[in-house]
């Protein structure tokens, strides 16, 4: 067996180391081809353009749209405020009304609420108790003034993939923009944008084995979409988002993706094989929750609750493993996941949360250490969790009057 | 969330974890918090006919703070009488824990146990 390193990486929703192949194909463009990509007057720039233009074909054929609909950015928190605030803004006209859901990304839900201070009116849809959105309430939320629609393809938190098919057409049926925040779906599952009735796309390079603030924003030509700019300048970017290019960036993204496109299918299937594994080895934990829909969920993920067990506290006690929290002593809020609750799960179980998320670089072995310690760490906590102990008693403790504070 | 060593020293070994029977006439229970919030605490006091407080038992359902608070709090109130007990401030616990000022309502937490176990311990013989 190969030699453990500590700590276990098991967050890589949050972001994902940049593959070695990617960091090597950036350094040229900051070392030896440093040029301006917008400089028309020489080699420089010309070879900057060149490598801007080849990323930007690899990112559209991951995605199966045309290059000329992909646009740079900074990342997917950028990308989701130039779509959400450029086509309310341009279609403002048509109407006030938008439509998302209520376990979107913070760069989505805040975008939406600064809209309602300009005098927008936006719909946060629930979703059901497995984080999927039901499609015959998001049809009742229509409204003749809605002119746009925002929707995550895949959940940051819990993993479900949202039916962007389904909702896409009925957007385009009634002629509302859709947006999806694609920045956890790259290379986790297939996007087919000639396929799909998308108007509006987000992607980050980051979770997807490349560089950080780098990003981009599908807008499609067919039928054509408007935007208004947010970020006013040299009119890069056809306009849409002025700023000299990242070229090193930018080639570290057309490569990350590039390598999704060619090994997604052996990745995610070696990825599932893990997650199976890992959840296999958990939920013989007593009072042990899945939270999310298990089929409609990409493989990486795994988000678990494990009742009477504080997440912070959990967090500290499996410090080999790198992981995330919905409790709300990880926030800077200290309110527990907005995610879970919406999910319908009580306070406790978001407190009691954990989100694993496996990726290319995760093994065999660093997934059954991790499964050993969980159970031993689990069974130390609920020692000194006086919740447990009263379970144990057979007290309900919905039953219980706290002396909330 | 960086914590200090002391914290980390009572969150890996914690000091007085344990139920003392709830019935006992020489015991008083406190218990607050809610599992809403994030953080539970239960703590017992044993009282000498001295009106000593012999010995103490907590256990916790929160973050590591919250379990440091109320481990040290279990180390405090050994040896002291109940007016002393209640003395103890959530000042004087955030300052030996140095708790980060968002975990500051842990030692408020912490202090609040006391009052409840001292309170429970006294209308249990007041009402004789």
């Amino acid at each position: 067996m190969t030699q453990l390193k500590f700590p276990i990486y098991l967050d890589y929703s949050a972001t994902t180391p940049v593959d070695p192949r990617v960091a090597e194909a950036m350094i040229p463009y900051l070392t030896e081809h440093f040029g301006n990509p917008a400089s028309r007057s020489h080699s420089f720039g010309w070879t900057a353009e060149h490598a801007v233009e080849d990323a930007r074909a690899q990112v559209a054929a991951l995605v199966n749209c045309d290059p000329k609909e992909i646009i740079w950015t900074s990342g997917a928190t950028e990308s989701d405020n130039l779509a959400i605030k450029g086509a309310a803004q341009f279609y403002k006209s048509r109407g006030q009304h938008i439509i998302t859901v209520k376990t979107e990304h913070k760069a989505v839900l805040d975008t939406c609420r600064e809209l309602e201070r300009q005098g927008f009116e936006v719909t946060y849809l629930p979703v059901l108790d497995n984080g999927l959105i039901d499609i015959e309430a998001f049809k009742a939320a229509l409204r003749p003034d809605t002119i746009l629609v925002s929707v995550m393809l895949v959940n940051n938190e819990i993993g479900v993939i949202q039916d962007i098919v389904q909702i896409g057409d009925i957007c385009r049926e009634k002629g509302i923009v859709f947006h999806v925040d694609a920045a956890q779906a790259t290379g986790k599952v297939h996007i087919d944008l000639e396929a799909l009735k998308v108007d509006l796309m987000s992607f980050s390079a980051h979770k997807t084995y490349g560089p950080k603030g780098i990003g981009a924003l599908y807008i499609r030509r067919k039928p054509r979409v408007r935007l208004e700019a947010q970020m006013h300048g040299g009119g890069h970017e056809r306009g849409f988002r002025s700023g000299t290019l990242a070229t090193h960036q930018i080639v570290g993204m057309g490569e990350a993706f590039r390598l999704a496109r060619e090994e997604m299918d052996a990745e995610n299937e070696r990825i599932l094989g893990l997650r199976n594994r890992l959840w296999q080895g958990l939920s013989d934990i007593e009072e042990v929750y899945l939270n999310g829909d298990l089929a409609a969920r990409v493989a990486h993920n795994l988000n678990v609750s494990f009742n009477f067990v504080e997440g912070e506290s959990l967090i500290m006690a499996i410090k080999e493993l790198a992981v995330s929290s919905g409790s709300a002593c990880t926030s800077a809020s200290l309110e527990p996941s907005y995610v879970l609750r919406a999910l319908g799960r009580n306070d406790e179980l978001a407190h009691s949360s954990i989100r694993f998320t496996i990726g290319r670089f995760t093994t065999e072995a660093e997934i059954d250490f991790a499964i050993k310690l969980l159970h031993e760490k689990i069974g130390k906590l609920r020692e000194l969790s006086p919740l447990w102990e009263m379970f144990k008693d057979g007290v309900d403790l919905n039953t219980v009057e706290w002396a909330a504070h | 969330m960086a914590y200090s060593n002391k914290v980390l020293d009572h969150y890996e070994n914690p000091r007085n974890v344990g139920t003392f029977s709830k019935g006992s006439e020489d015991v008083g229970t406190g218990m607050v918090g809610a599992p809403a919030c994030g953080d539970v605490m239960k703590l017992q006091i044993k009282v000498g006919a001295n009106g000593v407080i012999e010995d103490a038992k907590f256990k916790t359902y929160g973050c590591g703070s919250a379990i440091a608070s109320s481990s040290l709090v279990t180390e405090w109130v050994k040896g002291k009488t109940l007016d002393e007990a209640l003395n103890i401030r959530n000042t004087d616990i955030a300052e030996e824990l140095a708790l980060p000022p968002v975990k500051i309502h842990c030692s408020i937490l912490a202090e609040d146990a006391i009052k409840a176990a001292v309170n429970d311990y006294r209308q249990k013989h007041d009402s004789k």
